[in-house]
């Protein structure tokens, strides 16, 4: 078990480029979908993502490391790590609800939907797929979490334009916001070789 | 509530709210997957199997479990289905399974699983809740093995990795890179809400 010998900063950097979870991995499709027809909402979302997802990875790693791989229960890594996630998501809240009343109201009615997203699930097998050390998964959960937000912010930040906008009939909706991230994703292509993380 | 004829419940299941392109459920692995058709089969397989079941057992429980913590049983029983899944993969067809990567064990947050047990498994006996799972997953293995026909026919010449069209057809690279799923999906949903659309207004001229 053995760190791939790449840079914090390079994982970082190309966690919101190269990889990004929804334009190269599809991660978190299903609520970057429903939720991107308002900037604010879908803002509020992207943030409470990314600020899960560094603390579940960074759980997570801990975890896997010192339980998971002692223990040689590797066959029931996902159930801990969905269970880790969940408790996790409960516990920020009640947090968050108790001393930090003002970010809770804003980012609260998001958390539960967290749990269920699949980016957060997905850049913790990322992470023990790919072996990385805990700096390299802390900075992989922040990079993947910022590049998300970025994604559903522009996303939402195109659907409030075209609202008004005549569409032909049918492609009103998710067929119109598919296209578009299919456009954006070739954009982001044009990014790759920059770095290279897998 | 009356349970509804097996028939009727095939035809719900697969085709009226067929989970991907009707309730754009399932997306992330129907995008991920997508780019050859035996990842897809084996997939779209593992999907329906965590389905049916995780329906079923929950069906059976669904008296037993208090209101307010059904959302972490639900997840518990679906990530066991999943952990069968993951390990029947990767001790059969490895190579496949070293593909799909993650994509496996995030079944677990697959919306189709999880949509399936609060919409119909809660309040339906098991055998319905079952079968409506078995349709369900098949409604999307059939999405997906579409779009992996289009992507690995046009992306690398191939079907289940046997070439089909000759050497001489120009690949087209764009196919198997993550825009082409998107693209697809996109056009696929477009197709059918305008074809809805057209007989819905087909039906209004009539009744006028």
């Amino acid at each position: 078990m053995i760190a791939p010998p790449i840079s914090p900063v390079i994982i970082f950097l190309a966690s919101i480029i190269t990889s990004n979870m929804i334009f190269a991995n599809f991660l978190g499709t299903c609520s970057y979908i429903s939720v991107s027809s308002e900037f604010k909402t879908a803002s509020g979302l992207g943030k409470a993502v990314t600020m899960v997802m560094v603390l579940t990875n960074a759980l997570n790693w801990l975890i896997y490391r010192f339980v998971i791989l002692p223990l040689g229960i590797d066959y029931l890594r996902n159930i801990i790590f969905i269970m880790v996630i969940a408790a996790l998501v409960q516990i920020l809240e009640m947090f968050m609800d108790r001393f930090l009343p003002d970010l809770h109201a804003n980012l609260g009615i998001f958390l539960p939907l967290i749990t269920v997203n699949c980016a957060i699930l997905g850049a913790t097998l990322f992470m023990v797929i790919r072996n990385y050390n805990f700096i390299q998964s802390v900075l992989f959960g922040l990079g993947s979490g910022i590049g998300w937000w970025l994604a559903i912010c522009m996303m939402a930040a195109v659907r409030e334009r075209m609202a008004k906008a005549k569409l032909p009939p049918g492609l009103g909706g998710p067929a119109i916001a598919f296209i578009i991230t299919g456009i954006m994703a070739m954009a982001f292509v044009g990014f790759s070789g920059i770095f290279t993380i897998q | 509530m009356p349970v509804e004829k097996t028939s009727s419940l095939i035809k719900r299941s697969v085709f009226i709210e067929n989970q991907v392109l009707r309730q754009i459920l399932g997306v992330c692995s129907t995008l991920a997957v997508t780019n050859a058709m035996t990842n897809s089969l084996v997939m779209g397989l593992g999907v329906t199997f965590a389905t049916m079941l995780s329906s079923f057992t929950l069906s059976l429980m669904r008296n037993y479990i208090p209101h307010r913590i059904r959302m972490i049983v639900q997840t518990l029983v679906i990530a066991s289905y999943v952990i069968l899944v993951d390990i029947v993969i990767r001790a059969y067809l490895p190579g496949v399974s070293k593909q799909l990567g993650p994509y496996v064990g995030l079944i677990i947050t697959n919306c189709i699983v999880m949509g399936r047990a609060e919409a119909y498994a809660q309040k339906n006996p098991p055998l319905p809740s079952l079968l409506d799972g078995l349709f369900s997953g098949l409604g999307y293995m059939m999405i997906l093995l579409m779009v992996s026909f289009i992507r690995e026919l046009l992306g690398f010449g191939t079907l289940f990795g046997i070439r089909i069209l000759p050497d001489s057809f120009e690949k087209w690279t764009i196919m198997v890179m993550p825009p082409a799923a998107f693209f697809i999906i996109g056009s696929m949903i477009w197709f059918l809400n305008a074809r809805k659309l057209k007989r819905e207004a087909a039906k209004e001229d009539t009744r006028k």
